[in-house]
């Protein structure tokens, strides 16, 4: 039995030990805002954030979840998820959107631990979020945006 | 400089479609003689001390040498990856400690353990793990060199972490990260031999003089 924190409530798992975490947020909490893209943390639409970290849920087994905080697109909150969540429609980022809740997890988190980040900042914590309708200058942007927008 | 991000990202995606190709692991033929390691004492043939101490370490490259080793001791700010030590993918970059980069360390994917990949294609079975896990400081890069210079390099304090060579042989012999090596979970290939089968390598090579093979 897997107990953690999901989105601030306390949820237990008792299933498969090897669960990856993806699968316990879409199928067992019904929570379908995380996506699956690869299912071998190369696409980064899996992100969610584990002890306030970002973490590729595809490849985390629900064993190594126990005693933790996981945070998904539905449960994130704060100033830098504001800020992203306003630089996002302000841009109109999205095309198609599948990869977007991976994206918007990873630029919380980048916001979090470097509140003004240079381009190369953002490529750096960005990279490994691929998005096939390339939009990456619009995340780009809005993350500059999202950044500026906290200040003062 | 504007357009790196999407060219990144472009690149990454080719990799994403085609990852049925990238993922494959390449087979590399090898006979019995280079997945295990030859004993330290049976160098004692070689009369000449300093003849010995090279052949010592030659057989020590053997480990020093593989994928498992190099791919964390990248020339670049980049780790490498897979028995054909190609740019790690997802792009990833040294940062503080060779934990990665603020949003995207290390622990975004790898855990304090490998970790089987779970209804997935055959071509990727694990993501390898490790408490420690982090890139060699770039000091201490073997990508590229010849044994003769990684030997060189390792020797030298301001190039192996301010190593005393009983450090060194502690490190080679019993070091967590360094051992991962010959446990590297489902789908990669071991380093030959074992952690103390290489200790005793190390040791014999630094009793006999620490001499370096020629290239």
């Amino acid at each position: 039995m897997v107990t953690f924190t999901l989105n601030g409530q306390e949820r237990t798992f008792d299933g498969d030990a090897d669960t990856p975490l993806l699968w316990v947020i879409r199928d067992f909490e019904k929570l379908t805002g995380t996506k699956y893209g690869c299912g071998v943390a190369q696409c980064g639409a899996c992100t969610v954030h584990l002890d306030g970290m970002p973490r590729r849920s595809c490849v985390t087994p629900i064993s190594m979840v126990d005693g933790s905080e996981v945070i998904t697109i539905e449960g994130i909150s704060g100033k830098e998820a504001d800020a992203v969540k306003t630089a996002w429609a302000g841009l109109d980022v999205p095309q198609c959107g599948y990869c977007q809740s991976g994206q918007v997890m990873s630029a919380v988190a980048l916001l979090q631990m470097v509140p003004k980040p240079t381009d190369a900042d953002i490529d750096g914590a960005m990279a490994g979020n691929i998005c096939r309708c390339a939009t990456y200058h619009r995340i780009r942007a809005a993350i500059h945006n999202a950044a500026n927008s906290m200040e003062g | 400089m504007k357009f790196k991000l999407a060219f990144t990202g472009v690149a990454a995606a080719c990799l994403f479609m085609t990852a049925g190709t990238v993922f494959s692991p390449i087979s590399v033929a090898q006979d019995a003689g280079s997945k295990s390691l030859r004993p330290a004492s049976s160098f004692q043939s070689i009369a000449n001390q300093e003849q010995r101490s090279a052949a010592l370490f030659q057989e020590a490259g053997k480990v020093i040498q593989h994928p498992r080793c190099i791919n964390c001791h990248p020339a670049t700010d980049r780790p490498l990856q897979g028995a054909s030590m190609h740019p790690h993918q997802p792009p990833v970059f040294r940062g503080d400690g060779g934990m990665g980069l603020p949003g995207m360390q290390c622990t975004t994917c790898h855990s304090a353990e490998n970790t089987p990949v779970v209804g997935q294609a055959d071509t990727i079975k694990s993501i390898p793990g490790n408490p420690a896990w982090h890139l060699a400081p770039i000091e201490m890069a073997w990508a590229g060199k010849t044994l003769g210079q990684i030997c060189q390099q390792i020797k030298d304090p301001a190039r192996n972490g301010g190593m005393t060579m009983d450090k060194l042989v502690e490190h080679m012999a019993h070091d967590e990260l360094v051992g991962w090596g010959w446990e590297p979970g489902a789908g990669r290939e071991p380093v030959p031999g074992t952690q103390a089968e290489f200790g005793e390598l190390i040791k014999a090579w630094v009793d006999t003089g620490a001499a370096c093979p020629a290239s």
